[in-house]
């Protein structure tokens, strides 16, 4: 049965840029499903705008990929969440319309960049949303939310109407309260989509199962070494034992890629994004400039006043990183580093059958704490891994610390997505 | 120290739209020339945000034509790249274009050189690319209140054939160019009508100094007319004891000269590096399933062979797709016998009144052509006549006019020759003869001049209708029998 859901939430965390007060929807398996959009996802005559001034009144003539899909399922399409602009942080604190704040704890980040679609489910404003992971940003604010983020295989979702901000790394993913709500919603928004060349012929026909018996899991010693707060550590510690009660092993194993896996995230990602954002010149999008200037010089003050710090930051690295007699050194050898993440994930999945650890090397940060870029960049070091290669990554909330939710990373095999939901699923059916 | 009169050496960056249906990664038509602007977008072809690119197959099979047609040979891998720079025109702020895995490399295509023989011309590689979108400037460059942006042709799918520095002059230039055009067209996969279709940058130099690129080539008559300017110019510098600069200059079509750039456009920086929402292609397989049609030097061979046709007819006449079809219509109905006279009179004459009418040949049906032929053959009427028909003929297509049979014009103008009627011409010979008692006596004398001028008479008195050769050989016959 189609029909009209009404959607007025009390917003206290400033978790949505755009909401839907009539919000339609159709049948089908999300029928009536309130579902919201990380707002670098596009929405036909809904305001998509990356949470950058840039894009303010855009508003995209085309659906996203997955958008149709979800509406072809019935689902509500009820707001536009807030996020790091272009998904550029780890906070929500660069949105260009103001943070987001965690719902748990409202001095402290939600996580980032998906944190307005983690917050409007922790502030139990919706049960599902759409959230795009390219260096941990869907599993980042899950962790620091405590809810449940999936980031899927490359490839298993379509990225058609994803704003891109590094294309190579990127997937559009669920986010939801519980993981059967996750695994719900990825079976609806994966699969081959012609538009996405980089998608594949795998959909996802999956209904959990708590089953683990038998299950090796992978435990890297990187992920419990130095930067990772010990308590979190120990959280997930228990987290990983109450899996082996359930019938699992443990392999102690190792990731030595991980030494260059951040700084090959940071080239890749730059340096696409630089490429990417480079049309928005204020021709199309953005306040308008003095065009009595001359282009060139339009063009730049609409690029610097409209794109903010950690923006223009990103893109200036990103150009360099590619100007002529640079590319060998940055960007080239950024693809061999991700090689080299990739040989060592496959070597590991030889003996295991998923790997296992904190999302965050930390709880939620306090507003305004991570003042300088590059500790924040250290903040990604465990979720960059598995965008490098690709490989399906969820994280389930595994208890706190410091009465903050911690998360339980669970990696696997590319393509192998049913298998980190079910490892989630068993989790959260244990402690539950 | 440069020579002035050292070697000119060329090589050329052949930009072709290639005539597929739908844009290189969408789907909006590649008609557009004829509809108002941006009326073939879409989501892709304007770069939206989160708009991607899905490859044309057709636009790939096309350009593997074109490169197994020319000898080159494909890669094992090749992809797509970004060539990143900001231009009001370029929607997304680059150009999805190939770098450093082209789609095919080497080969090469032959043409006629300067010395008349055949050779051949190296290729570098061979690319498909997109085209950007165009700006229309409301008044003129400088001085326009505003440019509008006109996103139809962004999409359409290119290919560039870079060619080694393999031409010695402007001419072998634009010889390769014709060949390759010819050669696309034979292929199918190129429309050289279409507005714009085809772009040229041109590398020139003197042997000895620096290279200029020339950019903004647009058509097959401006190659050779901007690398003459080149030479020319590039010439009187050395002379001068100048250094030639190495720059891009552009050409400006409309006054036939290069005009340096300025020198800010050549400080890009593209940038460079792999489309990531691309996967790389291996298409090499591709090539088994390629027929090629026949080639122009085929077709060529062919036509001396088939239709005994001179090397240079079958040059001309194998050089245009069209012109080689339309030849190939007019003596089908009797090969052996129209082939002779339909050579000469499509490649030397129908060829020379069309480029005076500048006047395509569509708008002339093969098969008037072909009764004119007979009419020639069957010395209905003479060559003289033949010119005057065919004048008449294309004056009345090109104008729109009702368009008469050669048959219906010979008769409205009683261009029909005095043939068969030989009592005619022996008539106006006696007359001649008789109202001219001095040129007998001349002729008597031995003077060949009397022959000349007798044949004037008759000429005048039959109206041009007599065939020459009869006409001679009545008359001396004529004068013959005076003499005994
Ligand atoms: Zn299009």
């Amino acid at each position: 049965m189609s029909g009209e859901i009404s959607f007025s939430p009390n917003d206290k965390y400033n978790a949505f840029l755009t909401t839907c007060k009539k919000a339609p929807h159709g049948s089908g398996k999300l029928a009536g499903v309130a579902v919201a959009i990380k707002d670098n996802i596009s929405t036909k005559d809904i305001e998509t705008t990356c949470a950058s001034k840039i894009l303010k009144g855009y508003v995209p003539p085309y659906n996203a990929h997955v958008i149709d899909l979800l509406k072809a399922e019935g689902a509500a399409i009820v707001g536009k969440t807030n996020m790091d602009e272009f998904g550029m942080g780890t906070t929500t604190e660069n949105s260009g319309f103001g943070p987001t704040l965690n719902p748990c704890d409202t001095t402290r980040v939600p996580g980032g960049s998906s944190g307005g679609s983690a917050a409007a489910i922790a502030g139990g404003m919706v049960t599902m949303a759409l959230g795009s992971d390219t260096g941990g940003s869907i599993r980042c604010p899950a962790a620091f939310c405590g809810i449940v983020g999936l980031k899927p295989s490359y490839g298993r979702v379509s990225r058609y109407g994803l704003i891109a901000y590094s294309n190579s790394l990127e997937q559009i993913g669920p986010m939801g309260k519980t993981v059967a709500d996750v695994s719900k919603l990825m079976g609806v928004i994966a699969g081959y989509d012609r538009h996405d060349s980089t998608s594949r012929d795998k959909p996802y026909n999956h209904t959990p199962n708590a089953e683990i018996k038998g299950l090796k899991i992978g435990i890297p010693q990187e992920f419990f070494g130095e930067g990772v707060n010990p308590q979190v550590a120990d959280v997930v510690r228990k987290a990983i034992g109450r899996l082996e009660e359930l019938g699992a092993t443990t392999v102690p194993c190792s990731i030595p890629s991980m030494e260059y896996a951040l700084a090959a995230y940071y080239v890749t990602c730059t340096c696409e994004a630089s490429s990417n954002l480079a049309r928005f010149d204020g021709v199309r999008y953005g306040p308008a400039p003095d065009w009595r200037k001359s282009w060139h010089d339009a063009y730049q003050e609409v690029r610097s006043e409209a794109f903010g710090t950690e923006v223009r930051r990103r893109i200036m690295l990103g150009t360099f990183a590619l100007s002529s007699g640079y590319y060998g050194r940055y960007y080239s050898k950024a693809q061999v580093a991700r090689e080299n993440v990739r040989a060592d994930f496959n070597r590991i999945f030889a003996d295991v059958d998923v790997i296992a650890g904190p999302t965050m090397p930390t709880v939620a940060f306090k507003l305004k704490e991570k003042s300088d870029p590059l500790s924040m960049y250290l903040a990604d070091i465990l979720t960059v891994p598995a965008n490098l290669a690709g490989i399906p990554s969820i994280s389930v909330p595994c208890g706190t610390s410091e009465g903050m939710p911690v998360g339980l990373q669970i990696m696997g095999r590319m393509f192998e997505d049913e298998r980190v939901v079910d490892v989630a699923y068993a989790y959260e059916q244990e402690v539950n | 120290m440069a020579d002035p009169d050292g070697q000119v050496i060329v090589g050329l960056e052949v930009h072709c739209q290639l005539d597929t249906k739908s844009k290189l990664f969408c789907g909006c038509s590649t008609d557009y020339r004829s509809d108002g602007p941006n009326t073939h977008v879409c989501p892709i072809c304007l770069g939206l945000p989160g708009a991607m690119p899905a490859l044309n197959k057709r636009a790939i099979e096309y350009a593997m034509k074109v490169a197994k047609a020319l000898n080159c040979e494909i890669l094992n891998e090749s992809e797509f790249s970004r060539k990143n720079y900001f231009y009001p025109d370029l929607d997304k702020a680059y150009q999805i274009t190939q770098y450093d895995k082209p789609l095919a490399e080497g080969g090469y295509l032959e043409i006629e050189s300067d010395e008349g023989g055949e050779k051949k011309i190296r290729l570098t590689r061979i690319h498909v690319e997109e085209d950007p979108g165009r700006l229309v400037h409301m008044g003129n460059v400088e001085r326009g209140k505003y440019s509008l942006v006109d996103y139809n042709r962004a999409g359409i799918p290119l290919i560039e054939i870079v060619s080694e520095p393999d031409m010695r002059s402007p001419k072998e230039a634009r010889r390769f160019l014709n060949k390759l055009r010819a050669t696309l067209e034979y292929l199918s996969v190129f429309d050289s009508e279409k507005e714009g279709s085809l772009r040229v940058d041109a590398n020139i130099s003197i042997k000895g100094s620096e290279r200029v690129e020339v950019k903004n080539i647009t058509s097959y008559k401006g190659v050779e007319k901007a690398l003459t300017f080149e030479v020319t110019r590039q010439r009187n510098l050395i002379r001068r004891g100048q250094k030639i600069e190495r720059e891009t200059r552009h050409y400006l079509e409309a006054r036939g000269v290069t005009q340096a750039g300025r020198s800010k456009e050549q400080e890009h920086d593209y940038r460079y590096f792999p489309e990531p929402d691309l996967r790389p292609l291996r298409v090499k397989s591709w090539l088994d399933g390629i027929v090629l049609p026949e080639l122009p030097d085929a077709r060529r061979e062919r036509f001396m062979k088939e239709y005994g046709c001179s090397l240079n007819h079958a040059r001309t006449l194998t050089g245009e797709l069209k012109l080689a079809n339309f030849f190939e219509k007019v003596v089908a109905s009797d090969k052996a016998g129209l082939s002779p006279l339909a050579s000469t009179w499509i490649a030397d004459t129908l060829i020379g009144e069309l480029n005076y009418r500048d006047m395509s040949l569509e708008k002339v049906e093969p098969a008037a052509m072909t009764s004119l032929v007979l009419l020639l053959k069957a010395g209905t009427i003479t060559d003289k006549s033949g010119v005057e028909v065919l004048r008449v003929m294309l004056d009345q297509r090109q104008k729109g006019e009702a368009a008469e049979t050669p048959d219906a014009i010979v008769k409205r103008l009683n261009l029909a020759k005095t043939v068969g009627d030989t009592g005619a011409i022996t008539k106006a010979i006696d007359d001649a003869i008789n109202e001219n008692p001095k040129a007998l006596e001349d002729y008597r004398n031995g003077e060949a001049k009397a022959i000349n001028f007798l044949v004037g008479q008759v000429m005048k008195k039959t109206r041009g209708k007599a065939d020459p050769g009869e006409l001679n050989r009545l008359l001396i016959e004529a004068l013959k029998k005076r003499e005994a």
